[in-house]
């Protein structure tokens, strides 16, 4: 994998251990992931790959015990210095979950929600936003006639691209899909995974799955974690047909996991 | 044994029968002498004097009054601390608050009133001069002390179950924990705190002691919360426990009275229970 350079690196973890409590969960990670790419982090449950991925927009922050030691650099920034704003953070770290999870309100209120708590009230503004992000994420055609519909209305993978848009809205810079797919059916799924090929263009992003034709599908490069370990990071296509590491061809080959 | 518990619940729903059948028909009784428009359009509550008048307004806007002070209290008072125990406090303070909260619940509410009296009155009339000694506003802010906890606790479940999946979006978009606490979490759980305001509400309309024994017993038609107001339930207390003539149309104002209320907190729960219904399995 080619050596990248500091201005090439969006996002980077540097020595990086994660505690619960007493418990190691991540050990010692190094990585530094390219803009606009996708970045797949695979492995076992409780190999640490969700963890990892709600470092870079602290949403460990809340759970209980939770210790790091080590930094997580975004845009040559470390973001858990004391100076930098969470809600700010946020804003340019997009994240998309496992599960669904619109808010119980319409559609157009849950795009808009993003700019309205940042105290944006232009109307013109909003609109303009609402109707860019329901595009990006390829949602628009279907629901354009019924924004003011509740958005617990839509389908699973209506209701996941609601979602995407939501993130969209802000225009951050970097996206954090948490098994973004693991809900829906699998015309839904291949949904998703052309519009992340497509926000690749725009965004630099980051997907956790546990679908490894998934990760094979839509990733440049692949992260095998491990027991909190990352295993080997290489580019997707190495790690698919020839990873270096046992373990990795163990995973892969579906021999464990 | 199956028989034994089959009995039991005949009885519960038999007793409840009966109970309405008696407010019926005694009111039945009743509106044959006194006709319903009067009882509904009379501005005067006077069936024990010489002077005769059937009008319920007095005793419903007493009813009223008293309730509407104590949801000022306890709506806005029960709601913030149904946040601040779900979305800010550590988990040890909140189970430590919660059951202290629910302690309050289970006071005598006769203590309450004495308190009203007692205590909440006479700091009152340091502020408020003109307040007379038994009068609306005391005994409804006690009372709304008296139901905050239903609010608060009812609330505090149903803002503590909304999934943390919807938590988690709000805060990953940038939300500080007051946006996400008011604009995301609040409105998915309006459905249980309207409940909860809507049961705290029934509960305060057919509350006794407190108002019996704080508000007065004199049904003044009047939105002056200085003043001495009787209740509903108050009225019934003062028939039922002085020396009326059973059987006498006197008596039977009581029946009038107390239909009148249970109408009323019947429809509050029948919504409670509508919405709750209606809203409930949202996320599942």
């Amino acid at each position: 994998m080619e050596k990248l350079s500091i201005k090439d690196k969006k996002l980077e973890a540097i020595n990086l251990n994660v505690y619960y409590g007493e418990k190691k969960v991540l050990k010692d990670v190094n990585i530094a992931i390219k803009a606009n790419t996708v970045t797949a982090f695979i492995g076992p449950s409780g190999c640490g790959k969700s963890t990892f991925l709600r470092t870079f927009n602290r949403m460990n922050d809340y759970v209980e015990g939770f210790r790091k030691e080590g930094d997580i650099i975004i845009d040559g920034k470390d973001i858990y210095q004391k100076m930098v704003r969470v809600e700010d953070l946020r804003k340019k770290v997009g994240m998309v979950f496992q599960k669904p999870n619109p808010f119980p309100k319409s559609i157009f209120e849950n795009v808009a929600y993003g700019l309205k708590i940042q105290g944006i009230n232009n109307k013109q503004l909003i609109e303009d936003t609402v109707e860019k992000s329901l595009k990006q994420s390829a949602l628009w055609e279907e629901v354009k006639d019924d924004l003011k519909k509740s958005a617990l209305s839509l389908s699973g993978g209506q209701q996941q691209r609601l979602c995407i848009a939501r993130a969209l809205a802000l225009e951050p810079s970097i996206l954090l899909m948490d098994e973004p797919a693991s809900a829906l059916d699998p015309i839904s799924t291949s949904k998703i995974e052309d519009l992340i090929w497509e926000l690749k263009e725009k965004y630099t992003i980051v997907i956790v799955t546990h679908n490894m034709q998934q990760a094979g599908r839509i990733s440049d490069n692949t992260a095998f974690f491990y027991m909190g370990d990352l295993v080997e990071y290489d580019e997707t296509k190495k790690i698919f047909t020839n990873p270096e590491k046992e373990r990795t061809q163990n995973y892969i080959t579906g021999r464990f996991g | 044994m199956k028989r034994v518990l089959m009995i039991c619940a005949i009885i519960t729903v038999l007793t409840t029968v009966g109970i309405v059948y008696v407010l019926f028909s005694e009111s039945y009784t009743f509106f044959q002498t006194v006709p319903l428009s009067d009882f509904l359009t009379d501005t005067e509550w006077t069936p024990l004097f010489t002077d005769k008048h059937y009008g319920i307004l007095p005793l419903l806007t007493g009813t009223l009054l008293t309730t509407a002070i104590a949801m000022c209290i306890a709506v806005p008072m029960g709601i913030t601390i149904a946040i601040y125990l779900s979305e800010y406090a550590p988990k040890r303070v909140r189970s430590i608050v919660k059951p202290l909260l629910e302690i309050l619940a289970s006071i005598p509410t006769v203590v309450y009133g004495f308190f009203a009296l007692t205590v909440v009155t006479p700091f009152l009339q340091q502020i408020i001069p003109d307040l007379s000694g038994f009068n609306a506003l005391s005994a409804g802010l006690v009372m709304g002390i008296m139901i905050m906890p239903m609010v608060s606790s009812l609330s505090e479940d149903a803002l503590y179950a909304v999934p943390k999946s919807l938590r988690e979006g709000a805060y990953g978009m940038g939300s500080t924990r007051l946006q996400t606490s008011f604009r995301v979490i609040l409105p998915a759980a309006s459905s249980g705190i309207i409940v909860s305001v809507i049961l705290a509400f029934a509960r305060a309309v057919g509350e006794t002691m407190i108002v019996a024994v704080a508000a007065g017993q004199q049904p003044i038609l009047t939105g002056d919360p200085r003043s001495s107001v009787e209740t509903i339930t108050t009225y019934i207390v003062q028939v039922s426990s002085g020396d009326v003539q059973h059987g006498s149309l006197e008596y039977n104002t009581i029946f009038a009275a107390g239909i009148t209320l249970f109408i009323f907190t019947f429809i509050l729960n029948s919504v409670s229970f509508y919405i709750k219904k209606r809203f409930q399995e949202k996320y599942d």
